[in-house]
């Protein structure tokens, strides 16, 4: 608490009003909310079926996957952003044959952004949905099965619906994540203001220049998160 | 429609062995203690575990090799497993929304069937503001909904209290009759084995031990196990000439006069017992010592040692008179017309 609360206090209050107005304050908070949001719906189409393969079936290597899973949560981000580089610039591995194909860089992109978020957000949402499916009852999987649902089916219309609080916290807990992301962002996806400066990058641009500055940013990002957060939690996770 | 399977399912040192038929509109009903197999039984029929060895053929079709979804056999589990986030309504929509049914003709549907089984006032309602009672009814219906070649039920009424359990066993039994294709019921309780079903198969340790209709069960069982269930004592030995030989030197007069090998079974209630060797008609007379008393309904029931464990009933009063209590000894006689011995 002493560190927002340092926060607050330090706040330029008398020339809050017209700082807030700044133009790149609002393009960054935008970017931010937008790459949070697209990095959480990545891992939603990513992580659910991931943390379905983790929890419901067995094949060979499954705890190598399972222990792979959890490394962005161990590395630094920027080690991340590193690796990212590596797999999808402009040399990488898949990065050479994406821009040879298909004329499509990743790097230094807001979809790069978006990929660095997802990439150390991730955990958070394949752990949490793991752990509620393997809390929900797998047997209502089998009286699915046995009433002609497919696999699929009976994912969708009965165990989905079973974990939903599970994928919500996941989730939201995958969105607070990648909006604070630092590391992997600014190493991936450089800082770039209205292209990949997201909020983050902003405060750290900023407290290099303007201390005043950097601080009303990380009010800005703070009062956007406690607000959302606070919403979800009540809405979705029925958590007071 | 029936159904003929051999299922062989192998798990950690368990194996389920077991031939199963059931004809048309035919209920059988899988008997047998904890542990014997039974719902390993029935959910390697529904393809909820796949068999080792064996088949089976439902309606002429082999289909042990099919996904539970393709298998076309209805479930009603042991506690129901009612979709808990579904209205009853949504729960018994469920199969036919899978099987192609447009939303609005499973609704129909499920209506339909909802008013069949009494919950024409419960659609709209979650599982969990059901009553046990309730939600049994709307898992039968839900099962039923798919228009299933086969049905089973795991232990239907296991979790009813007792009065629930009598009136569910009625309406149930109406239901099953009205069901065209073959049903499996598993249970470890004799009495709904015998109120709802047509033919009783006594599954232990993996293997059918015996099978046949209430009567035959109750009168002739072959294991100790069905001997306990259906309240008789019961003997294997060797006949010869109306003779049973049942342990040792130990033999019992019997009314039925065959030769070979042959078990005998006779209730707690036509061993009487007495202070000093009985005179007269009696034949079969041997000393006992009481081991243990106890209260079985209106009768005390007292188990004794000697040549050959029995359980009699006697009387409270009879009971005070002869002083029966652990360690005391008496004479054990049995009509020769009140055992019944038939081939093992």
């Amino acid at each position: 608490m002493l560190p927002l609360a340092g926060l607050l206090i330090r706040a330029p209050w008398t020339t809050l009003p017209e700082r807030l107005t700044e133009p790149g304050i609002l393009a960054a908070l935008r970017l931010s909310l937008l790459t949070a949001t697209l990095a959480t719906i990545v891992c939603l189409i990513l992580g659910v079926p991931l943390a379905w393969l983790l929890a419901r079936t067995t094949f060979p290597g499954r705890r190598f996957v399972r222990a792979l899973v959890t490394v962005p949560l161990v590395l630094p981000p920027v080690v991340g952003g590193v690796a990212l580089l590596l797999v999808f610039g402009r040399r990488g591995l898949v990065g050479e044959w994406l821009d040879t194909t298909f004329g499509f860089t990743l790097p230094f992109t807001t979809t790069g952004v978006v990929v660095a978020e997802a990439f150390v957000a991730m955990p958070f949402l394949v752990i949490s949905v793991e752990g509620a499916l393997r809390g929900a009852d797998s047997r209502y999987e089998e009286a699915a099965a046995t009433l002609g649902a497919s696999r699929w089916t009976a994912f969708r219309r009965v165990t989905l619906p079973l974990i939903a609080p599970g994928v919500a916290a996941g989730a939201v807990l995958c969105w607070a994540r990648a909006l604070g992301e630092f590391g992997a962002t600014i190493t991936f996806a450089g800082n770039f203001p209205g292209r990949t400066q997201t909020m983050p990058l902003a405060v750290y641009l900023a407290l290099e220049q303007d201390l005043d500055a950097a601080i009303v940013l990380s009010l800005v990002l703070l009062v956007v998160s406690v607000v959302i957060l606070a919403t979800l939690r009540d809405k979705w996770v029925g958590v007071t | 429609m029936s159904l003929d399977a051999h299922l062989v399912v192998k798990r950690d040192g368990f194996t389920l062995d077991a031939t199963l038929t059931a004809g048309p509109g035919e209920v059988v009903a899988l008997l047998g203690p904890n542990g014997a197999g039974k719902s390993t039984a029935l959910r390697a029929l529904a393809g909820l575990i796949g068999l080792d060895d064996g088949h089976i053929t439902l309606d002429g079709r082999r289909i042990e090799r099919d996904a539970p979804e393709h298998r076309h056999i209805g479930v009603v589990f042991q506690d129901y497993l009612l979709f808990p986030h579904l209205s009853a309504l949504d729960n018994v929509a469920f199969g036919p929304r899978c099987r192609g049914v447009s939303k609005t003709e499973s609704r129909v549907q499920a209506t339909d069937l909802l008013t069949r089984v009494g919950l024409s006032d419960h659609v709209r309602k979650k599982p969990r503001e059901l009553s046990g009672g309730q939600a049994q009814r709307v898992a039968l219906a839900r099962a039923l909904a798919t228009d299933p070649k086969l049905l089973l039920l795991d232990e239907p009424l296991a979790a009813l209290d007792a009065r629930t359990r009598l009136d569910t066993r009625a309406h149930l039994r109406g239901h099953l009759g009205a069901h065209n294709g073959p049903t499996v019921l598993v249970t470890h309780d004799p009495l709904d084995a015998m109120m709802l079903a047509d033919r009783l198969v006594i599954l232990e340790d993996g293997r059918v031990v015996q099978t046949g209709d209430a009567a035959t069960i109750t009168s002739q069982p072959r294991t100790d196990y069905v001997a306990r269930l259906v309240g008789l004592n019961l003997y294997r030995g060797h006949a010869s000439e109306g003779t049973v030989r049942v342990a040792g030197d130990f033999t019992l007069t019997v009314a039925d006069a065959f030769t070979g090998d042959a078990f005998v079974a006779f209730p707690p209630s036509a061993v009487a017992l007495y202070n000093v060797r009985p005179e007269g008609s009696p034949r079969n007379t041997w000393p006992a010592t009481v081991t243990a008393v106890s209260r079985q309904g209106d009768a005390l029931r007292i188990e004794l040692t000697g040549p050959i464990q029995v359980a009699a009933d006697v009387t409270s009063a009879a009971a005070v008179q002869l002083g029966l209590e652990p360690g005391r000894e008496v004479w054990a006689s049995l009509k020769a017309t009140e055992a019944t011995a038939y081939p093992a």
